[in-house]
Formats: C-alpha cells, structure tokens, sequence
C-alpha cells in the first residue's frame, strides 16, 4: 500500500474519512410515489398523442398510388422474357396507363420497387468492392476477392463494377407521359439528379481519374458486369456527367435494402415545367413502369396506441392510488 | 565459467536432484571449500538463498501467461469462436475484427498479471539484496547480501536484525546460549521465543571458531513444519548431538535481546520453513459464481437454439426460392451448394453471429467489481480498529458477495467473542474459596463503556489506589510498580500494548485479604528455612503459579519496538532511556510495516539490557493468556517472577528473598494431555518437585492421596471443595485451572530422566515418545488449589450477535470451554436468551444418545407445532458436548442431529476439538446446502476457517494462524456485523444485479440480430457495422454496469444496520434466483423485439438501406439499455450521472467520428456518413425516442412492480417479517393496524427513511406513507 507510506503516526493505517472512499457522496434516489410517478405518466401520454396526431395529419396530407406492373398491361409478356437470363440483352418496353384522382401537390417522388428481391444476403452484400467504386485506379483493375465470382469473367478480364450488387443492378426505364384531357399527351419531365445523397455521389462514389482520358478510355481493360446491356461509362446516354461509378441510378442501387420489399427513388418531378408547376395534375397517365410511395401510417399509429397505454397506465395508478392512498393516510394516524 | 561437457551437466543435475530428494542432508561448512570453483563445493546441490517469488519470466511471460488464461474456460469458448470466424466457409466479414475483444480481454488480465509479477520481483529484489553478515576466512564477517548465502555459510545476526535463512543456532553472545527470537513475520505471534545454541560442540574454555568447525550436519528434507526439526550433528569422533527446533532460528524471525548470534545455513532460499509456508492466496468460488456458470450454461442453450432455428429458416428459405434468384451469390467457382450443407454452415456463422450473447466480458467486469468491492471494504473506517492500528484485511479476492448469503455462522468463544484478556479472578487454595472482591470491583470499574473514558480513568485512579494502598500497604513490591501502571490511561493502555496478555486490565490484580494474611502467616510460621519438607500449600500455590508456565521475563527498557503507538505511549508514561533511537525505530519500522514481507529495525541493540532488572520493569511475555494471568496474579501476592532461563526461575519471595530454581525439565503444553509441567529442583529444600497445571478433568483423575505421610479428614476433602469450587468458577463463566504439585524421589527422577532423553534423542516418532514419558511422570500429584480466570466479553458482541440473528442467521458457538462456562457466556452475549428452552444433550454412549436424540426431537417437533407456542418469543436452543457431538454425528445419527438442530435458535458446543469444530461445519454446510461462515482467532480454529464458505480471522492475542486461513480478516468481532449486513448486502445485490443486467444487456443486443434474420433469409447478415457492435459491449455499455456494481446502494448503512431483516433478501437469493434470471431474460426478448419492430414497421417498404435501418436500432438499444439500468440504480451519486451520460457522450461522438471517417476502411460493410444523415432526420428521433419508451414501460407497469414487490413477499415469510418487526421494536404489543411490510431493498425503499435507528414508535408512521404505492398496488391484484 503506497498510500500509507507518506502517513506515520499511531494511526498510519486509518483509512480516510472521506465521503467517496465511505461511500457517503452524496446521492439522489429517486423514489417512486405517485406524486412523481402520475404526472410523468400523463405528461409522456399527452406528449406521445401530440406527436401521433400531428405526425398522422402529416401523413394524411401525402397522397400515393402504387402500381404492381408486374402483370399490368402488356408487362407479362416481358416478364416472362425475362424470366430466362439468357435474354438479358432483349430489349422489352410495355406500357402501364393509370388514372389519379386528385392533383399530387408539390414534391412528387418516382419510386421503382421489388419485391422479394433480397439485397440483404450475407454473401449478396459482401460482394462489391467499396475501393473500387471510390475511384482507385489499382482496384480497378484488380477488383477485391470480395467481388467473386463477379470480379473477372471467364477470361480474366477484370469487371467494374464488380461483385453481385452492381451486377444485378435494376435497370428498367420509365418514361411517364401525362394524357390531358385535351387529349394532349404531355411528358412528364423528371429530374434523374439529386436522387442520392450528397456524401454518396461526391465522397464514396467516385470515378477514376481522368487525366484528360474520356472515361471510355479510363475503363479500357474492364468490362462491363455480366447482366448489363451497356458499359458503365455509358450508363446515361443523355448525361455524360452521369456516368461511371457516379452514375445515380447505380448509386441508389448500391445503396443496398434493409428489406427484400424495398422502393428505390427513381426521379423526382421537374416543376419548373409549366404543366406541373404545382405538382402532377389529376387526369390519365401512361406510364412505362411505376410504382410508388408507401405513406407511412405506422408511426403515428404507434406514437398514438403508445400514448393510450400510458394514459391507461397513469388512469389506473390514479385510481388505485386515490382509492387506497386515503386508506394510508388512515392507517398513519 | 569453464566449459564442461553436457554430459558432466546432466550428471549433476541427477546428482542435485538426487541429493535435495534424500530423506536426511549431510552439509559441511563451505569454509574449507572457499574459494574454489562451484564444482567443487560440497553444498553446490542445494538451493541458494535467493528467491524469486516471480511466476513468469521477462521472456516466457507471453507464452506462460496464456497458458495461464487457457485454464479459464470461458477464454477457451471465446478463442475457439475467433477461430471460427477463420474458416472460409462460415463467410465472415473481417475474421481479424473478431479476434480483437478476447485479445483486449486477454490483453487486459496479462497486464494485470505483469504488474502483480512486477511487484513481486520488486519485492523479491529488495529482500535479495538485504545486507547480511557471512564468516570468511580471509576477513572474518563479510558484509554480503541475503541472495549470496548459501548452506553451510555461517552468518552472524546481531539484535534487530532479520535472519536470512534458516540457521542452526551455534552462538549467542547470551552467556546462557540464549537466542530471543520474535516470530511475528511468520505467524504474528508477538510474544519471545527462546532458542538455544547446539550444546557440546564446542570445549568449554575455545571461543567460537567457525573454522574449526568440521562436523557434518544431518537435517531432514524441509518441510513447512514450523514446530518441529530434526537435526543431529555428526562430530569428527563420530559423537551425535540431537538438535531440534529449539536451536532454529527461522528466515525471516527478528532476533531480540540478544547482542549477536552466529548460526549454520541449513536451508535456504525457497527451502527455508518460512518460504514453504508461504503459499499464494487461496481461490474460491462464490456461490453467485457457480450460479453465474449455470446461467452462462443456460445462454449457451439459448445460443444453439436461436443459431438452430437460423439454420432451419435457412434451408426453409432456400427450398422455397422458386428458381435462382440474382441475388443468391454462387461461391467463387460459380457454384451454389444445396440447401442442405448451406445451412449447416450458416449454424456456424450464426455462432458467430449471435456469439456476444455469452458476454465475453462479463468475467472480467466482475472481477473488476469486486476488486472495488474490496476497495470499499478495506476503507471502511468502521472496521477498522484503532487499538491495533489495523483495518480490515480481504485475503480472498473473489468471494465478496458470499458474505450477502450466509445462513450460519460458527463462531469460536475464546478471543473471538472475548477479548482474550485473562484477568484472574478468584482462587481456591486447600478447599478454601478466596472469592477476591476488591478485583471483581476494579474490573466492573473498568468495564464502563469506552464512551465515558475520562471518568473511567479518575475513577480507576483513585478508586482502587484508595481502597486497596492503604490495605496492601508493605505487603508486596509490586506495589509501586502498580502505581505506576495505573497511570496509563485505559485507551493508552489497551491500545498498542507492546507485549501480549500486558494491558493493566491484566496486569493488575488486587490480592483478597484473608488469602494475603493466610500467607503472611505461612512465612512468618517459618515453614521456610527449617528443612520442612511439607512447604506450605499456600506458598507452594502461588509458588506453582509463578514457576509452573513458560512465560518469559524481558526488560521494558530492553524491550523492543513493535508498534509506532507503543512508543508514544512509553514515551509519556516510562522512563524511556534513549529517546532518539526510539523514535529513529518508530519510524522506520512503520514504513517497513508496509511492506509486509520482512520488518526491518534499526534499532541499535540496548545498552542498558542486561542492568539489573527493577521489579517495576518486568515485562512478561507468555504464549498463552493465562499463563500470563496467573504469573500477574502470583506477583499482586508477592511471588515476582523474576528470570527465566532454559535451566532456571528466579522468583523472589514476598519476604524479598530471591530463590533460583534449577529447572530440570518442561513438560510442554498440548491438547492431548490438557496440562503442563515443570520439574525443578527446589533451591532450599533440594527436592525435585513436579508443578502440574490444567483443565480440571484431566487433572482430577491424576490426583493421588494428598499428603500420603499425614492424611487428616480436612485435607481428603480438599478434591471434593475445589471441585466444588471449580463448579462454581463454570457457572460464572471463568476458565478455571488446577494447580498441583509432586514431589519426586531422586531415584525416580534418575530413571526418568534417562527414559526422557532416549525419547528426546529419538529421530521417529520423538514427539509421541516424549509425550508417554510427560504421562508417565504426571501421576500421583497432589491438589493445591484452582484458579478462577475471567475472560472478558468483547465490546458490543451482544449487540452484534442480536443483529446477526435478526438477520436469520443461525449462530453456533465452538468451544472448547466446559458447559457451565460456556452457557454462561452464551446467555452474556445474547447467544441464549433468558426465557429460552435450552435443551442439554450429553451422553456417554450411543444408545442413550440415540433415544435421547429421538426423544428431543420428537419433543420440538411437538413444541413446535403446538400452537400455544405459536407467536411467543421463547426459543429452542441446544448446548451439546463435544462427547456426545461426536456420538451425534456419527452416520446414522447425524440426520436427526441435523434435524434437530434446525429447530434451535441456538447451538452452543463444548469441549470440541479443532478437528470436531471442521467437521461440525462441514455436516451443516454439506447436509442443509447452506452458506455457512466461521470466525476464530486461534490456531484450532483454522481447520474450521477453512472449512466454512467464508472463513474469517480475528487478529487477536493468539498469533496469525487464523488470519492466514482466512478469508476476510478483522480484529474485533463487532466489526462482523457491518461487514456481514452492510457489506455483505451490498456486494451481493450489487453483483447480483449486476450480472443480471449483463446477461439482459447481451440478449437484449443479440436479438436484435437474430430478428433480423427473419428478413434476410437467415443468412447472418448484419444491419450494424461489425465495429460498432463490438464498440458497443466494450466501450459504450461496460462500464455503466460496472460502475453499477461497485457503487450502487439500494439500501442505506443506517437502515441496514438498523433493520437487519434486510439481510434475507440475500439469503433467499433474492435478487438472483431462477426467476429473476428468466424474467430479466424475457424482459430482454420484448426490449429487443420492440427496439427491432418499430423502426421495423416505420421504415417498411420505404427506400431505407441496411445501415441506415440499423442506426436507429442501435441507438434505441444503446437508451432502452442504459435507462433500464439508470431505473436499477438506485441512488445517484456524481459518479453515476458522470459516467451514464459520458457513455451516451462517447456513443455519438465515436460514432460520428467513425462514419464520419470511415470511406472505405472497413468492407465490405460501409456505413459513411450514417449517423450524420440519420441525425437530420427527424424520423430518427421519433424512432428512437418510441423504441425506448415502449421498450421500458413494463418496468414502469403496476403489474410488474407487483410482481417485484410479491417475489420477495410470500405471505409466510410476510408474516414471519411483520413477526420479527415487532419483536425488533422492542417486543411492544401489537399494534391494532396492519402493519405494512418491512421496507423491502427495492426502489419503493427511500434510502434515508429514517436516517438513524430509531427504536420508537413513531417511524412507522413514515414507513407507511412513504410505501403507500407499492401497498396500494399489491392489494390492487389480491381484490
């Protein structure tokens, strides 16, 4: 004991009196009677109603319509081509009408979903190269075992992007036209940017350096993955910004799902198009494959049966307490 | 170093080994050998006394250490899952990842082992390198170090100084040949022992010549037996000379009062005795602890299922796919393996997965909780003892929260429950009964409670010195010194007395007059000088009482300095000679004192230690208390012991004529024979006459005819009153003595004495040799009288002993005392209650005791079921001797033995012997399942110590024997109380709750995963990155829960000690028990289904990722985990809100540090920028803020609180509570209202309710309306 050596004195081994080495700091314990306990409980209940009712009103004003184009329209027949992964280079286009019945207000959100894709998988999840999309050049052409068997095709050409995320990328396209009832069919212009997070498309997605190359030639020696019908330089036609690594489609698909029903945003409704200024007017649409938001009416369902329970909670203590807390005042006298 | 051939090397290691294993060691001296090379030395086989106490070393610590940690099979699980993560096929993320927590934890007990092992050889090289003094030839003593002694050195100690290995003693500057030795380093005993040189190896008229020295020494193989040795020494004629522990001066004693002394190396280093008993501190297992490995067992079971139902899901997933999917990714071959084999492995990565459901460092959490556990206790200034400067000692490191769940207490009496101060009381001499009244007074005087110290002190002073100077005036010598004793105040006095037995409460004794005038009429009848060979019996009395021991005169001004304390006080009250050096020692020996291992002193050898010694200076030093007693008691009459030398007794005369008596042999104490003798040869008289003394039965049986020559009627009576009288001592609780004398023929004596040396001389079996020959002489002897010793009660043993049984602790009591004064101590502290039944089993033979046993057995169960008896206070107790133990707990009886005693508030055993004492309490511990703790301060009490669950040593009068069994060492045996109720409470709650919460942390975290499976086709996929999950048990979530089981206090000191009902919780394992365990697991199971389904169901079908999915859960488990504990803890004091709110502190900021930083650092998993985003969503905080309130709301339910509130309150043991309730205040009447339950230790308990214990009425009253709710709520589900 080293402490004690620099103390001397009949009681050189006393320990010390203080409050923390007696364990005598002093200290809050809360104790629960009802005059804590109720009104913590009616507070919580009345705060969880507010939110669930304010976060239901929020709900309620978002509209959605939803289209499983799966079997719609002439989208069987293409379906079923796809069903056979050989025919991954046919091209297959159908067409979805459908009607709403109330002007979508302001933001509108373009969603493309699945479901029952697993995204989630151990093995499906593990298999992208995280330093290749961010632009390395080495890993480029040298893709990370984790990519396998989708980090070189048969003969050894390096692929990029590699794994089985990017190779089973979603690449369907939609065009969505609106039918006026002037008969007019407007398209419906959609913004295909700004559909990731910032961080994603400037930090973790990033291409290889240029250095004055086109970025075909930037990727020369790799090739595309094996599902895809173009190379991954070439993914927008229409954008040449848009492609390679920081392609925004390929980025909401990296991005992978918690869940194996899962939505990916796909576009959001250019309003500075006169038609659509205030958002997707009621009327008919055509549209070559949609799908769309999910309101969430959870939350503030839950924030509302959470609130009920507590207020049955804090009513029952209440009565209990009012009923025999009188009796305890009895029984002190 | 020559070379030598491997061969030559290997053939003197056999030859080494060979010579260290051989049952008897011939060693020369090294002198005739000095200087060669190590070859050529004769004692080159035998260890150096250098010692390494080290267990690793610099190089093999890494390997050894682990070897060390693979014992611990939780290490082992955890080691054998990393590797797991290892093989290819499981599909680990980043097998290295997984390698890091055992490797911290591993990590973490090697530095602690390192650092214990560095203290170690610290220590070891101090003591290595202590200086001591070897004969050369060249240049006499050279100063050299400890670790440069090897046997057959010779090594010169000079007074004060430690001896550096064991040394047969060859000088003494002692002209006797007397070497005083203190032995406190290795077994605390305080007293002097005296060593004497190897008599007849050197002619008389040659000084000391170590070179002349060539005989061989014959010694056994060591052994750590302190007590014996056996030696011989060959001279170059072939003469043998027997040594025997008497001439050992052991490593590590002190030498005292002795100038110098020259010994012979005959063991050293690891060899020596002292060394050998040095064993490391013991392991024990708490019971918590095998607890803990079942439940870790149950989480194993646990972890199996869940990992077979994800391999099930698996291959039910995998069957159901209706072709091959793109997202089902082949091996690296393109190949998919059939569903079949890929569950099996995914059971393996689901091991892996779900593996932190055993907490990994949940073992090493609890060992650092009890390491603070023991900080507190070792700090508590309530147990620690001012008198003898010490605190409590925890010598078991791991068994604190034991001391929460005892059930039975074995106490011993002696020293444990009384202070072991003998105090003679009252005396019978030749059948007269001298009842010593005037002493009785002085010792009531002294018995005030220390609170009233200062008018204790004015009375003690002047009370008796009135009374009882005028009386004794001229009478003794001792009368002066007594004055001046007196003068020490009591606390003075008792504190820091320097030698053993010596306080004046001891010391003093006030002589009865009638037995001072029957003496003063003895001498003056002239029974003296006229060669009468019938001595007065009455001088003879007090004559045997000052001859008849082994206690040691010394020189106060001689004396040595023990304690710091002992030197303030001779400082004021002694005429204390060379002041300077006094305190030069003081200091010194006090930071020695930390050191423990070795005590050094610098005190330089007295000069004034051999001036003719005042009476008023004698110190006697006596091994056992009342011996001491005694000698004290023949002094207060004029009969001084004056010296004592292996071959003489100096006593001096009230007349003030000093007689030597020649003593010619000592027949020693033990505990077969009860009794010790001392043959001497009378210096007037020149008889040879045997002074027996000891227990009255195995004195009684020995008696002869007294005074055969001159038998009178009065005198054959004398058996018969003294029995009488010694009755009577029992009743009163005194420790009573026999004290007979023996006069023995020259021609007996001459046979005898030839018989004695054959048996001294023995080599086998010598001690059983000797002790026939002692039996053989003890016959015949003739009663002079018996003595009546009090012992005293300690301070506050009553109070204690009352507490501890109304905390349902049964308390036995071991003695090895008679009935009679046993049963009086027991109804002194409480132990026995005056309206008790008190049932009195002693029988001779099994049969009796057999029906006897039935009988009484039959008898209480009847008693209690009678139901008259019901709600009265009158108790079963049981007092049993040590016979008729023996018979009850023989096979066939013990059940019923058992039986019985489970029906008795008390048990009080006599006449048990230290072996019946461990058998005792391992029956009871063994046959009721029982946690069972026993507390002693002597060495027979060790077998008990060690046999209990807890052993716990008082460090009294009696030496350290007990002390080094123990578990928990203190010094008085009030100190039991807080550390058993307060303590003890503490720590187990406190663990308990602790490690209830860590199983409920890790289920509650694992689940969260295992949910998760149901969505990612069982394929082990995580929605936390790997880093964070392993953050999350290391950094964000330990120490809130350590810091829980060192700190929190559910229940106050004040109430604790005041309520000592509380106590039971513990034992009826009431914080961890079967239920408690499975509820907090299912309490586990809906937190973590909560904090997963709701941000399950608020983020279904959204375009919400993996990670981002999981940021919330994780957060919401990290609040729903640490408010769970915050509502456990149940007083914050700034520690905990310091560490609650820096864990939640460190979450973020780690957390946004890491994904802040992190781009690509930890694939595949990539959770950049996660927590940043998911902050700038509201979403988040609704999520998590509904998560973690759902999640706690049962703990906040009427229901559940109910539930708490009735698993600690059958209605039986209700009833039993608001029973002992009254009973505790006091015994009042019953109240006319109900009376509400004892406030329980759980959160509805306010800590300061009453903030002292307040025996009246009118606290009950706060009591009530302070439980209002937790009454309200009960009788909410009983209507």
């Amino acid at each position: 004991m080293g402490k004690t050596k620099d103390k001397s004195g009949p009681l050189a081994r006393r320990p010390d009196n203080s409050a923390f080495k007696q364990q005598r700091l002093p200290a809050w314990s809360p104790v629960l009677t009802a005059n804590t306990v109720l009104p913590f409980f009616y507070l919580l209940a009345v705060i969880s109603m507010l939110l669930g009712v304010w976060l239901l009103l929020l709900v309620q004003s978002t509209q959605e319509i939803k289209l499983d184009y799966t079997d719609l329209g002439n989208c069987n027949e293409c379906f079923d081509l796809r069903r056979n992964v050989s025919n991954a280079a046919q091209t297959c286009s159908c067409r979805v009408e459908f009607s709403i019945d109330k002007t979508f207000k302001g933001d509108v959100f373009f969603y493309y979903g699945l479901k029952n894709f697993h995204q989630n998988l151990r093995r499906y999840m593990d298999s992208r190269d995280d330093g290749q999309t961010v632009g390395w050049i080495k890993k480029l052409k040298n893709p990370s075992t984790y990519c396998e068997p989708f980090a070189k095709d048969e003969d050894g050409v390096p692929i990029a992007p590699c794994g089985a995320v990017a190779n089973s990328m979603f690449n369907d396209s939609f065009t969505l036209t609106y039918h006026s009832s002037s008969g007019r069919r407007v398209p419906v212009p959609l913004l295909r940017k700004g559909l990731t997070w910032y961080t994603d498309k400037n930090v973790k997605f990033r291409n290889p350096r240029t250095d004055n190359l086109t970025l075909a030639q930037v990727f020369e020696g790799t090739r595309q993955p094996l599902y895809w019908q173009r190379p991954v330089y070439s993914l927008d036609p229409h954008d040449p910004n848009n492609n390679g690594f920081i392609n925004e489609d390929l980025i909401v698909w990296m991005r992978e799902a918690a869940f194996p029903n899962f939505k990916k945003l796909y576009g959001i409704l250019n309003r500075a198009d006169a038609n659509f200024e205030k958002g997707l007017p009621r009327g008919n649409y055509s549209i070559d494959i949609s799908y769309n938001f999910p309101v969430q009416h959870f939350l503030p369902i839950a924030y509302l049966v959470t609130s009920s329970l507590i207020l049955l909670m804090a009513v029952v203590l209440t009565v209990a307490w009012w009923k025999f807390g009188k009796d305890g005042k009895n029984m002190k006298e | 170093m020559t070379w030598r051939s491997p061969l030559a090397l290997v053939r003197d290691a056999l030859q080494g080994q060979r010579a260290r294993e051989r049952e008897l060691r011939s060693l020369v001296s090294n002198l005739l050998y000095e200087g060669l090379e190590k070859a050529k030395q004769p004692n080159r086989f035998f260890l150096s006394n250098a010692i390494k106490t080290t267990k690793y070393s610099l190089l093999l610590f890494l390997p050894m250490n682990l070897y060390e940690q693979f014992h611990r099979f939780a290490n082992l699980y955890f080691v054998g899952i990393a590797i797991l993560n290892f093989i290819p096929v499981v599909n680990a993320f980043q097998p290295e990842v997984a390698l890091i927590p055992i490797c911290v934890i591993l990590l973490l007990t090697a530095l602690k082992d390192g650092w214990e092992d560095f203290r170690r050889y610290q220590s070891d090289r101090k003591v290595n390198n202590t200086p001591c003094f070897i004969y050369s030839r060249y240049k006499q003593y050279v100063e050299r170090r400890w670790k440069d002694v090897r046997v057959g050195d010779f090594v010169r100690v000079v007074s004060n100084e430690i001896v550096p290995a064991d040394l047969l003693l060859l000088y003494s500057s002692n002209p006797n040949g007397v070497c005083h030795i203190e032995t406190a380093n290795l077994d605390g005993e305080t007293n002097l022992k005296q060593r004497t040189v190897v008599s007849g190896l050197w002619a008389a008229n040659l000084g000391f010549e170590p070179e002349s020295f060539n005989s061989v020494v014959v010694c056994e193989r060591p052994n750590n037996n302190l007590n014996h040795f056996k030696c011989f020494v060959e001279k170059p004629d072939k003469d043998k000379v027997g040594a025997s522990i008497e001439s050992l001066l052991l490593r590590g004693c002190t030498v005292r009062n002795t100038n110098h002394a020259v010994g012979f190396v005959v063991y050293a280093g690891h060899e020596t005795k002292s060394m050998l008993n040095s064993n490391g501190s013991r392991y024990k297992r708490s019971k918590l602890e095998r607890k803990l490995n079942a439940d870790v067992f149950f989480c194993l079971l646990l972890l199996f299922t869940m990992c077979l139902i994800g391999a099930f899901g698996h291959y039910l997933w995998l069957e159901s796919l209706p072709g091959v999917p793109s997202f089902l990714v082949p091996d690296s071959n393109g190949h998919l393996d059939v569903p079949s084999l890929e569950s099996f492995y995914m059971f393996i990565t689901m091991i892996i997965l779900l593996q932190i459901l055993i907490p990994i460092s949940l073992y090493v959490s609890v060992e650092l909780v009890k390491v603070g556990q023991i900080f507190f206790i070792t700090n508590d200034i309530d147990l620690y003892d001012e008198e003898t400067d010490s605190r409590i000692q925890c010598r078991a490191l791991n068994i604190t929260e034991d001391l929460g769940q005892i059930e039975y207490i074995f106490s011993d009496k002696t020293g444990t429950l009384t202070e072991n101060k003998m105090v003679f009381r009252r005396c019978s001499v030749m059948g007269t009964e001298y009842p010593h009244k005037e002493n009785a007074i002085r010792l009531d005087v002294m018995d005030e409670p220390e609170s009233e110290e200062e008018v204790i002190f004015n009375q003690h002073q002047q009370l008796p010195r009135t009374r009882w100077s005028l009386e004794s005036e001229g009478i003794s010598p001792a009368d002066t010194q007594q004055h001046g004793r007196r003068r020490k105040s009591k606390v003075a006095a008792n504190a820091h007395s320097d030698v053993a037995f010596s306080s004046p409460l001891e010391t003093e004794v006030i002589p009865d007059q009638k037995l001072l005038q029957q003496i003063s009429r003895a001498e003056s009848s002239g029974g003296r000088r006229d060669g009468n060979r019938n001595f007065d019996p009455h001088l003879d009395f007090f004559l045997a009482l000052a001859i008849c021991n082994t206690v040691v005169v010394s020189m106060e001004n001689a004396h040595r300095q023990r304690v710091t304390g002992a030197f303030f006080q001779r400082n004021k009250w002694n005429r204390t000679r060379s002041e300077d050096p006094v305190i030069d020692s003081a200091k010194t020996e006090n930071e020695a004192d930390t050191n423990e291992l070795q005590t050094c002193s610098l005190h330089p050898p007295s000069q004034n230690g051999s001036t003719i010694a005042e009476a008023e200076e004698l110190c006697y030093e006596a091994e056992s208390p009342d011996e001491a007693a005694l000698v004290y008691a023949a002094r207060a009459y004029g009969f001084i012991l004056l010296a004592r030398t292996p071959d003489s007794v100096t006593v001096r005369l009230p007349s003030g004529e000093d007689l030597v008596f020649e003593v010619l042999d000592t027949l020693t104490f033990d505990s077969n024979r009860k009794r010790m003798s001392v043959l001497v040869r009378h210096p007037v008289t020149k008889d040879y006459v045997l002074y027996t003394k000891g227990a009255d039965y195995s004195i009684m049986e020995l008696l002869g005819t007294p005074y055969a020559e001159n038998v009178s009627g009065i005198e054959k009576n004398i058996a018969a009153d003294t029995q009488y009288h010694l009755d009577c001592y029992a009743k009163d609780g005194l420790r009573t003595l026999c004290i007979t004398k023996k006069v023995v023929s020259e021609s007996t004596y001459q046979s005898w004495l030839g018989e004695r040396k054959r048996a001294q001389a023995a080599m086998e079996c010598r001690e059983e040799l000797i002790m026939r020959t002692a039996v053989q002489l003890e016959t015949n002897l003739t009663l002079l009288g018996a003595t009546g010793i009090e012992d005293r009660l300690q301070e506050n043993v009553p109070d204690s002993i009352v507490a501890l049984r109304e905390a349902g602790i049964h308390v036995w009591v071991l003695t090895g005392d008679k009935p009679e004064t046993a049963v009086n101590i027991g109804y002194a502290c409480r132990l026995l209650e005056e309206e008790d039944l008190v049932i009195n089993m002693s029988c001779k033979n099994k049969v009796t005791c057999t029906s006897n046993l039935d009988c009484t057995l039959e008898e209480v169960r009847r008693y209690g079921d009678d139901l008259r008896n019901i709600g009265t206070t009158q108790n079963i107790s049981l007092v049993i001797d040590g016979n008729t133990l023996d018979i009850a707990m023989s096979p066939d009886l013990q059940q019923r033995f058992i039986e019985l005693t489970k029906h008795c508030r008390s048990v009080l055993c006599c006449r048990v012997t230290p072996l019946q004492k461990s058998a005792v309490v391992k029956l009871v511990r063994d046959k009721l399942k029982v946690m069972t703790l026993a507390v002693g301060d002597g060495a027979n009490d060790v077998n008990m110590i060690q046999a209990a669950d807890i052993g716990i040593g008082i460090s009294g009068q009696e030496g350290m024997q007990a002390v080094m069994a123990s578990d928990f060492a203190i010094s008085r045996f009030k100190h039991l109380k807080k550390l058993i109720l307060v303590h003890g409470h503490w720590c187990y709650t406190r663990l308990a709750n602790m490690i209830i919460y860590f199983f409920y942390k890790n289920v509650a975290y694992v689940n969260l995963l295992f949910w998760y499976q149901f969505f990612c086709g069982f394929t082990a996929t995580t929605m936390f990155d790997y880093w964070q999950m392993i953050f999350f048990n290391l950094f964000f979530t330990s120490t809130p829960p350590i810091m829980f089981g060192i700190f929190d206090k559910d229940v106050s000191v004040e109430v604790l000690q005041g309520v000592p009902e509380l106590y039971r919780t513990g034992q009826r394992k009431g914080e961890y028990n079967f239920l408690t365990f499975w509820i907090s697991i299912l309490d586990a199971f809906y937190q973590s289904l909560v904090c997963f389904f709701i941000p399950y169901l608020a983020y279904q079908d959204s375009d919400v990722d993996l990670f981002t999915f999981g940021m919330p859960l994780n957060t919401a488990a990290l609040f729903a985990i640490l408010l769970h504990l915050a509502i456990e803890i149940k007083s914050w004091t700034l520690v905990h809100w310091a560490i609650m709110l820096g864990s939640v502190a460190l979450y973020f900021v780690v957390t946004l540090a890491y994904t802040a930083g992190c781009v690509t650092c930890n694939p595949p998993s990539n959770p950049y920028w996660i927590l940043q985003s998911q902050m700038a969503d509201p979403i988040f905080y609704l999520i998590v803020t509904l998560c973690t309130v759902v999640a706690l709301l049962p703990r906040y339910s009427p229901p559940l609180c109910i539930c708490r509130q009735l698993d600690r309150m059958d209605p039986s043991t209700r009833d039993q509570w608001i029973k002992e309730w009254r009973g505790f205040r006091g015994g009042a009447p019953a109240k006319r209202y109900e009376l509400p339950d004892p406030p329980s230790p759980t959160l509805e308990t306010p800590v300061d309710f009453f903030p002292d214990f307040l025996p009246d009425s009118d606290f009950m009253g706060d009591d009530l309306s302070l439980n209002v709710i937790a009454e309200s709520r009960q009788r909410a589900v009983h209507t």
